[in-house]
């Protein structure tokens, strides 16, 4: 389990996160939802480490994440599997070099293990035989799949989702939520998804926290998001006439 | 600066990083090295053999003062400003483009020391690789200035070959390896930071290249003023 604790971020000037505090649980699909700059992204940066919070702390499984030296923090970070925005793969490799990229650094595998990892996880993605492709020969939404696969490679217990839909169709979307929920249930990681698509909230939120001005506004399921009176929460998921004509259907 | 060179997580990974580095650096830049050190080197041939025309000066002295020239500083130095152009524009906005696309925080994600992983195989390979193409620089100099009296009459190739080896003082060559040495670590380590404290964007990464090749020139021609008064 991550637990946030009372977390606050500035940039100069600009409280960016104010006094967050939430838990995320294991075999859950945890979503962070709201408008731009509202915090999403600072949020699961500080969670993940790339940002010092200000204020407040990160727990993982009860230790202390913040507080770390950079030694200790390794041993979480190599439980920790990421997907960003814009897939961040290694231009210069191949796509089963970019999977078996942390097994080269972390494991004492065999070539021909870390081989069968890579074709094992290309598999669960549905990229057999993509192994020699560069990432520029890629499409979009083959770029996130290899981007999970390499996230999942060393079997991590915590997995963080930046924008998993941007740039796709809807049908890709789809299914890259899809297979997210599955991993996450299969293999019971933690799972943390920044997203704005409201297909994502409805279809795989099974625990949603909506920032709003850099606070948490709101924290619910998919479920209880369609009842919610709160305005500001509204205002932002049923903010298209399909959404709301969806909502008084319900 | 001082986690780029931490103890690496596994050495294997990082020692193949270090040899794509030196083919990159080293063999990617041998071909502008070779050609501008054979023009140069012929060029100061011909201007100092014009500028000691005399009959009171033995025309060996020519081959003596070009010798001195490149390997104190023609090789050395303009190799060096060279090399930041060729070898640390292309630092820069390499590093420069994994941060702003991410592959920076995805590296930190997984528990890899960014700096080491990234910066130190280059600077591994500059301080080890500009010291050879210097050498390489160096020689084909020599052997440009060697072409041009062969070409032109105002020197024979005999009195040069004789300059060349009258009155050598080994002090230079040390001097040059020094310079050699520092220009690499000077190259490598500035772009390498311009590039990995990039934020932004495509214009920001271009920026940054351009501030580490500027920022580079300046510290070489500074070393190169400290490293030869201390030196000399």
């Amino acid at each position: 389990m991550i637990e946030v604790q009372d977390i606050n971020k500035t940039f100069g000037e600009n409280e960016v996160l104010r006094g967050i505090t939430a838990s995320f649980k294991p075999g859950k699909n945890n979503l962070i939802i709201g408008g731009s700059g509202s915090g999403k992204t600072t949020l699961l940066k500080c969670i993940v480490g790339l940002h010092e919070p200000t204020k407040g702390d990160v727990l993982y499984d009860g230790h202390n994440f913040t507080d770390m030296h950079f030694t200790e923090r390794v041993h979480i970070r190599k439980e920790i599997g990421m997907l960003f925005q814009n897939s961040a793969l290694f231009d210069s490799m191949t796509v089963e070099q970019n999977i078996m990229f942390p097994l080269n650094l972390f494991t004492e595998m065999s070539k021909e293990e870390k081989l069968d990892r890579a074709n094992f996880c290309l598999k669960r993605v549905n990229l057999e035989g993509k192994n020699k492709l560069f990432p520029s020969e890629l499409s979009g939404g083959m770029k996130k799949r290899v981007g999970i696969a390499r996230a999942i490679s060393m079997q991590p217990k915590y997995l963080f989702v930046d924008e998993p839909n941007s740039g796709l169709d809807p049908l890709t979307s789809i299914l890259i939520d899809e297979l997210i929920a599955e991993l996450t249930e299969e293999y019971s990681i933690t799972t943390v998804v920044v997203t704005h698509d409201m297909n994502s909230v409805m279809g795989i939120g099974d625990h949603i926290i909506f920032l709003y001005n850099g606070q948490k506004w709101w924290e619910g399921t998919n479920h209880e998001i369609a009842h919610s009176d709160n305005k500001e929460l509204n205002e932002f998921v049923f903010a298209s006439k399909f959404m709301k004509a969806a909502r008084e259907k319900l | 600066m001082w986690l780029s060179f931490r103890k690496p997580e596994k050495f294997k990974v990082y020692w193949a990083e270090v040899m794509r580095e030196m083919v990159s650096q080293g063999i990617g830049s041998l071909g502008i090295i070779a050609i501008i050190s054979v023009f140069i080197g012929a060029v100061a041939t011909i201007q100092t053999a014009f500028q000691l025309v005399s009959d009171l000066v033995p025309r060996s002295v020519v081959g003596g003062i070009t010798r001195d020239s490149t390997i104190l500083e023609f090789s050395p130095t303009i190799s060096a400003l060279v090399l930041a152009g060729r070898i640390g524009s292309s630092i820069a906005s390499q590093i420069g483009t994994m941060r702003v696309t991410e592959q920076i925080d995805a590296l930190e994600i997984m528990g890899v020391n960014t700096p080491g992983y990234i910066v130190s195989p280059k600077i591994i390979a500059g301080v080890s690789m500009v010291p050879l193409l210097v050498i390489t620089s160096v020689l084909l100099g020599l052997g440009g200035g060697y072409l041009a009296c062969a070409a032109s009459n105002t020197v024979s190739t005999a009195d040069y070959l004789s300059g060349l080896t009258d009155g050598f003082n080994t002090i230079i060559v040390t001097v040059c390896a020094v310079k050699a040495v520092a220009f690499g670590f000077i190259i490598t380590s500035i772009c390498a930071y311009q590039g990995f404290y990039t934020s932004g964007g495509a214009l920001e990464v271009g920026q940054a290249a351009t501030r580490g090749v500027v920022y580079s020139c300046i510290m070489i021609l500074f070393a190169d003023l400290i490293i030869s008064k201390v030196l000399l």
